[in-house]
């Protein structure tokens, strides 16, 4: 009774005394649901007094409002999925169960099946999660964003921003070659006349600058920065962050482009006596060294999708290789002259290259078909593929940024332009930043692309913040999840399939991969026996009377081979003879 | 069907033959109790037959025309019964149906678990921890008005009543206290544990010891220890201390007979001829002695036997012994009671003393000895390790070299090519600047606006298509002729229409030197180059090695004339070469300007799967069920957890019991079951019961249980 009279209260004027609640006990709660519980009980009670009024009650609103007075959940089960997003997950197709199949694998399909659908919906699920979304750059009426100038971007944005944009004058040592390590945060540059130099370049920060006094191909990050490696002029070398110097790696030599494969902690190299080498940084070790027999190699890239090493070649091929095989795995005519530079992008799907014919050509490299092909006047000496996709090609001493280039579109005109001082060495996107870094002849230049960088990152897998600790932990995760070298093809998905070479061919295979057959037949050997009867005659006699045991194992088998064949042709023969009879004859016993 | 036959029949069998093996014996004189086993029938030896019987039945009128008849056909029928299972076959049989019948409910459930995505033991687990009130008290009301008073008042004091009687937080608080005295338990049986393993490790180290001075040092101690033990006991157990006197008289009674401390033995008597000479032969066979005196003393009555026992001392210990002893050992062995121990100890341990040392010094030169050793193979190591390291070198060096001599080779083909090459360029020099008019080529058509380009296309092509022609013969001359059926020209294909992207504002600044440098280099670029016929002669060669080659097996000359000039005839090559299946079609085969390797990449293929698994029927089926991937690298955590939670969980600690029948069948007793039980658990009576229900009092005991109980089961 006692509980009736506040709500009396709160009903009259006095409502703002009220307004102040007292601090919720864990009881109240339940004694709320103890009321609910309890009125059925005081309403059955009540209805026993006056059952028929009630009753009659209760039939009339439900004809008032239909069904209305229940309260049902507005939005039943669980929230629904946009189909988009579900697309963006699917993984391969549903396998349908066949008609006649056992119970066994009807069960074995349907736990499968409904595996993976959970994890599809939950990852669409998790889509949420990421909700950044790339920017871009967009000019006033009859503006093309060509033409709007770096400073012009720099004085419009933010100040973190703006200052992404800079010039480092370095015009003693150089056309410089530069690399992003894979979070974006150090840049490694290195000029032709020996100077080596990295740099935390968001802050600006010099980690360590030396001159190898020698001339310097090519520079690249290993797995993390705290490594890198430098092509100069005989050998390959490995120095730490600090400008220390690890290894000289004596086997690399003339190196003069290299990339970096993350996942399987491979340094592959392409050297100028045509040679493509592979280092497994983790362990030290040399994979693979395959003579291309294709000359000088100094245009290479990476396929992030499948690790597949691409090169192009003078005689306008570009080929593509694999460390588990001595021949290319595909080689592609892409150009009438030699092949300038090379990019794919991100998902594996495109492949762009540029050639001394001026031309600049998307191939889809799933089907190894070209799509489209633009004629770029100055020709393009360098090419570089954003995380977004955004092309950028060195023409001459003018940038050059394209975008929609992947795809069926063609290319029409360039999205963005920066003029340089000096011949362009290097060009590479900033991971994770709209930022593009040139290197040319008068240093480097950082120049700020919106719309370049992938704004969500995978914290687990790259994260561009990581702290020290993180950065251990990252790096022992990452040598545990270690991708083994000989699962590199065209094909990734090739592990998950069952091989369905034969046996003989997968005999051959072992026997070339252990060098003797193991399941070959041991020779025979006698035994050898005292008194003067292992003389040669005696073994040679005891070699005699098995010397034809496997020949009559063999003759015995094929005799009993013939003998089942003829069987068989009998039984069919009969067969047919029984065929021409009439149909009545299945009746017959 | 068959058992129960068998077990019919056998059983049938029991019943006819009432002992047959007991011999009959011949009845020779009166007697007032007739057993029925020795009475003779008429015309002993004949057996009673089923026609002799069967005569009554025909003329009784009680019996039914059906049984009559059934009998009459039972008489006419003259086959022989079969003989009885022996005893040993009939029990095989029933206890194969049996635990086939045992086995057979258990079925369904082992399915079931097999089937089942986790288990988790032990089966039906409560959870642990004190429940809350509402839980035991599930279904409870307030019902008197007593309580409906208490709880009105317990309302109004705010208590919890019915929900949570303990809050999150204090059951976490219980759990945690019994966390505390979990560990301190733990603790203190690690200690115990830990103790008891110490003291093993010393008492089997000990025990290997095979010293025998330490031994017998070490039994002194005891006995010292045991006496002193003994005197307190007296004290405070005095019947334990009778008991260990008892035993003590039992020892000396023992020693008194066997004699075994005398200096009677093999021993005592070789130490007796070394005493004369040697101090601790000596001291040795004066030990003996005392413990001889020792054993054979009586403790608790110092009377005469003392006496006695000294006398036969004396007596027993020759001369020689003691004399020279006197000097060393002034104080007499026999008046010396306990503190003679103490001596003889002494000496002992200075003895144990030096041959410890002498150990010492011996693993000392074994140590050393080891070293050398070592230092001998480590030396050998290192000699291996260099020559190793040589090695490498070595092949270093070799690699090195040989990728000097590919260079060098590498270089030879290189200007052989280029030469080549500069000789082809004359011949495609003409096609070149054709090239050049040439827009001819596929385009893609993907959107609208494309299509109309195409038709604004389309009229030029029909200007430009006499010279294609031309170009497609000028091709025909370098290419091999199985290109012809190309639907595709390649060099469409590479001349596809570029779009030339103009920049509008771009000064393009282009100097005259740059300009020229430009041309020249795309001259030099195209100079020598036939980029195209080089790949397409490229991709036949690769063909032509993809394609089996033809075996030839013939002979020529054999069976015919032979020389130069001659071929062998038609039908020898048609029947001698061997041409082999021709392989599947090329990946690349409708790719023009691609070479695609046809090789199988092994490496993959010893890490794929290569056997289907078993319910599986095809490949597709296979993949597409592993084709989620389960790391948490591509999932979400909760999926991951799902997706590799483990097929068995068991709980820490829990002991699991095996399945009993009850977890299963719950309300599915059935009386069979109930039979079977009672057959499992060999309960006497209640199967004599059950014999007596059904009247089966005739059958014998020796039939096992088992079958007893599954005769009755088919009975019933």
């Amino acid at each position: 009774m006692a509980a009736v009279t506040p709500e009396v209260l709160t009903s009259t004027h006095v409502e703002k005394m009220k307004k102040k609640k007292l601090p919720k006990r864990y009881w109240e709660e339940t004694e709320k649901t103890d009321q609910s519980q309890r009125r059925p009980e005081e309403e059955q009670g009540k209805a026993g007094q006056n059952q028929n009024k009630s009753t009659v009650k209760e039939k009339s609103l439900k004809r008032k409002n239909g069904e209305s007075l229940e309260k049902k959940d507005p939005f039943p089960g669980e929230a629904p999925i946009p189909q988009k997003q579900l697309q963006k997950f699917q993984r391969g197709k549903k396998c349908k169960v066949p008609a006649g199949a056992r119970e066994r694998l009807k069960e074995a399909i349907a736990i499968s099946e409904a595996m993976s659908e959970h994890a599809q919906k939950q990852a669409a699920r998790y889509d949420l999660l990421l909700p950044e979304d790339a920017g871009f750059l967009e000019g006033d009426e009859d503006e093309d964003t060509n033409t709007i100038s770096q400073a012009d971007i720099a004085d419009a944005v933010d100040i973190t921003s703006g200052s992404k944009y800079f010039n480092l004058h370095l015009s003693q040592f150089g056309p410089y070659r530069l690399d992003y390590s894979r979070t974006g945060r150090n840049l490694l540059v290195g000029g032709k006349k020996g100077h080596v130099a990295c740099i935390d370049w968001q802050t600006k920060d010099l980690k360590c600058e030396m001159n190898v006094m020698e001339t310097v191909n090519d520079v690249k990050w290993l797995h993390t920065e705290a490594m890198f490696a430098v092509a100069q002029k005989r050998w390959l070398y490995i120095y730490d962050s600090k400008g220390v110097e690890l290894h000289c790696v004596k086997k690399f030599n003339d190196v003069l482009r290299m990339q970096f494969l993350p996942y399987h902690f491979l340094l592959a190299t392409a050297s100028a006596t045509g040679f493509l080498q592979y280092l497994d940084v983790s362990i030290g070790k040399e994979v693979a060294a395959i003579c291309t027999k294709m000359g000088r190699l100094d245009v290479m890239a990476q396929n992030p999708h499948n690790a597949v090493i691409h090169l192009g070649h003078p005689n306008g091929t570009v080929s593509l290789w694999s460390p588990n095989q001595k021949e290319s795995l595909v080689k592609m005519l892409c150009h009438r002259g030699a092949v300038r530079s090379l990019a794919v992008d991100k998902t594996g799907t495109y492949m762009v290259t540029s050639g001394l014919d001026r031309k600049l050509k998307v191939y889809d490299i799933r089907a190894f078909k070209p799509l489209h092909s633009c004629f770029l006047p100055a020709g393009a000496s360098c090419l570089s593929l954003s995380q977004r996709g955004l092309l950028s090609a060195a023409t001459g001493e003018i940038v050059q940024v394209y975008q929609n280039v992947l795809g069926s579109n063609p290319v029409s005109k360039p999205y963005m332009a920066h003029r340089l001082r000096g011949q362009i060495w290097g060009l590479a996107y900033c991971p994770f930043e709209d930022v593009l870094g040139i290197g040319h002849g008068e240093g480097f230049t950082s120049m700020i692309v919106p719309g370049a960088g992938e704004p969500n990152f995978d914290a687990l897998d790259t994260n561009p913040y990581r702290s020290h600790k993180q950065r251990q932990e990252w790096e022992v995760k990452a040598l545990l999840e270690k991708v083994q070298p000989e699962l590199i093809g065209l094909d990734p998905g090739q592990l998950s399939k069952v091989d369905q070479a034969s046996f003989e061919q997968r005999h051959k295979e072992q026997i070339e991969a252990l060098g003797f057959d193991p399941l070959a037949k041991d020779k025979f050997k006698p035994k050898t026996k005292k008194k003067g009867r292992s003389s040669a005659g005696a073994i040679e006699k005891r070699k005699r009377k098995v010397a034809h045991e496997d020949q009559r194992d063999e003759i015995r088998q094929s005799v009993q081979e013939r003998t089942e064949r003829e069987k068989e042709l009998k039984e069919k023969s009969n067969e047919k003879k029984l065929g021409n009879k009439s149909t009545l004859d299945r009746f017959r016993k | 069907m068959q058992n129960e036959n068998l077990v019919q029949i056998s059983f049938f069998n029991q019943l006819m033959l009432v002992h047959p093996r007991k011999k009959q014996n011949e009845r020779s004189e009166a007697s007032v109790q007739v057993s029925e086993y020795f009475v003779n029938a008429e015309g002993t030896g004949d057996k009673v037959n089923l026609s002799d019987l069967l005569g009554t039945v025909e003329k009784t009128s009680g019996a039914s025309n059906k049984t009559k008849k059934q009998l009459r056909n039972l008489q006419s029928s003259k086959e022989t019964l079969e003989l009885p299972l022996n005893k040993q076959q009939t029990e095989k049989v029933s206890a194969e149906f049996s635990v086939q019948l045992l086995v057979s409910c258990w079925k369904n459930i082992i399915l079931q678990n097999q089937k089942a995505e986790q288990m988790v033991f032990p089966l039906n687990q409560e959870s642990s921890g004190p429940k809350r009130v509402e839980q035991v008290v599930a279904g409870w009301k307030v019902q008197t008005p007593l309580e409906q008073e208490i709880f009105r008042l317990l309302h109004g004091s705010r208590q919890p009543v019915n929900d949570p009687v303990l809050t999150p937080v204090e059951e976490q608080s219980l759990k945690a206290m019994s966390l505390e005295e979990a560990k301190i338990r733990r603790a203190e049986l690690q200690k115990a544990r830990a103790l008891q393993s110490y003291y093993e490790a010393k008492a089997k180290r000990e025990k290997k010891i095979k010293s025998k001075k330490y031994h017998k040092v070490q039994n002194k101690a005891k006995r010292k220890d045991f006496l002193k033990q003994f005197d307190e006991m007296v004290k405070t157990n005095p019947e334990g201390a009778l008991e260990e006197l008892k035993k003590m008289e039992l020892s000396r009674m023992e020693e008194r007979m066997s004699l075994k401390h005398q200096n009677s033995g093999k021993w005592a008597k070789s130490k007796a001829i070394m005493a004369k000479y040697d101090d601790s032969a000596r001291k040795a066979m004066q030990e003996q002695l005392q413990m001889n005196k020792d054993l054979t003393q009586k403790m608790v009555v110092p009377s005469d036997d003392e006496h006695e026992s000294i006398e036969e001392g004396l007596e027993t210990v020759p001369d020689f012994v003691n004399d020279p002893e006197t000097v060393i050992d002034p104080v007499n062995p026999w008046m010396r009671g306990q503190l003679t121990h103490e001596e003889p100890e002494v000496s002992c341990v200075t003895a144990e003393e030096v041959q410890t040392a002498e150990e010492e010094n011996e693993e000392e030169e074994i140590i050393g000895e080891f070293e050398r050793k070592r230092k001998l193979r480590q030396v050998v190591e290192e000699d291996v390790v260099e020559v190793s390291d040589k090695e490498e070198e070595e092949d270093e060096e070799e690699d090195v070299s040989e990728f000097n001599t590919l260079f060098r080779l590498m270089r030879s083909e290189k200007t052989r090519e280029g030469s080549n090459q500069t000789r082809g360029g004359l011949n495609t020099a003409g096609e070149e600047d054709e090239e050049g008019l040439l827009s001819e080529g596929q385009i893609r058509v993907r959107s609208i606006e494309d299509l109309e380009v195409l038709d604004e296309v389309v009229e030029p092509r029909a200007i430009e298509e006499p010279s294609a022609p031309q170009t497609a013969a000028a091709e025909a001359t370098s290419e091999p002729p199985h290109k012809k059926k190309r639907e595709i020209n390649l060099k469409e294909v590479l001349t596809k229409e570029a779009k030339a992207v103009r920049l509008p504002f771009l000064p393009t600044v282009v100097d005259e030197e740059e300009r020229d440098e430009q041309i020249s280099i795309i001259k030099e670029a195209f100079a020598g180059d036939d980029v195209i016929s080089d790949f397409i002669k490229d991709k036949s060669r690769q063909e032509a090695a993809g394609r089996p080659a033809v075996v030839d097996l013939t002979l020529p000359g054999w069976g015919e004339w032979g020389g130069v000039g001659l071929k062998p005839p038609r039908w020898k090559r048609k029947r001698f070469r061997i041409k082999t299946a021709p392989p599947p079609p090329r990946q690349d085969q409708k790719l023009p300007d691609v070479i695609i390797s046809e090789k199988r990449t092994a490496s993959v293929a010893s890490h794929q799967v290569s056997q289907l698994p078993f319910p599986f029927q095809n490949t597709a089926q296979f993949e597409s069920s592993i084709r989620t991937p389960i790391g948490s690298t591509w999932n979400t955590q909760t999926v991951v957890k799902n997706m590799t939670k483990p097929k068995v969980v068991t709980k820490l600690g829990a002991i699991i019991e095996p399945m009993v029948k009850e977890d299963f069948i719950k309300s599915k007793t059935t009386s069979k079951l109930w039979l079977l039980e009672i057959g499992h658990k060999k309960k006497k009576k209640k199967l004599f019961m059950f014999l007596v229900l059904w009247g089966c009092m005739l059958v014998p005991v020796r039939f096992a249980y088992n079958s007893v109980f599954v005769l009755i089961f088919f009975y019933y």
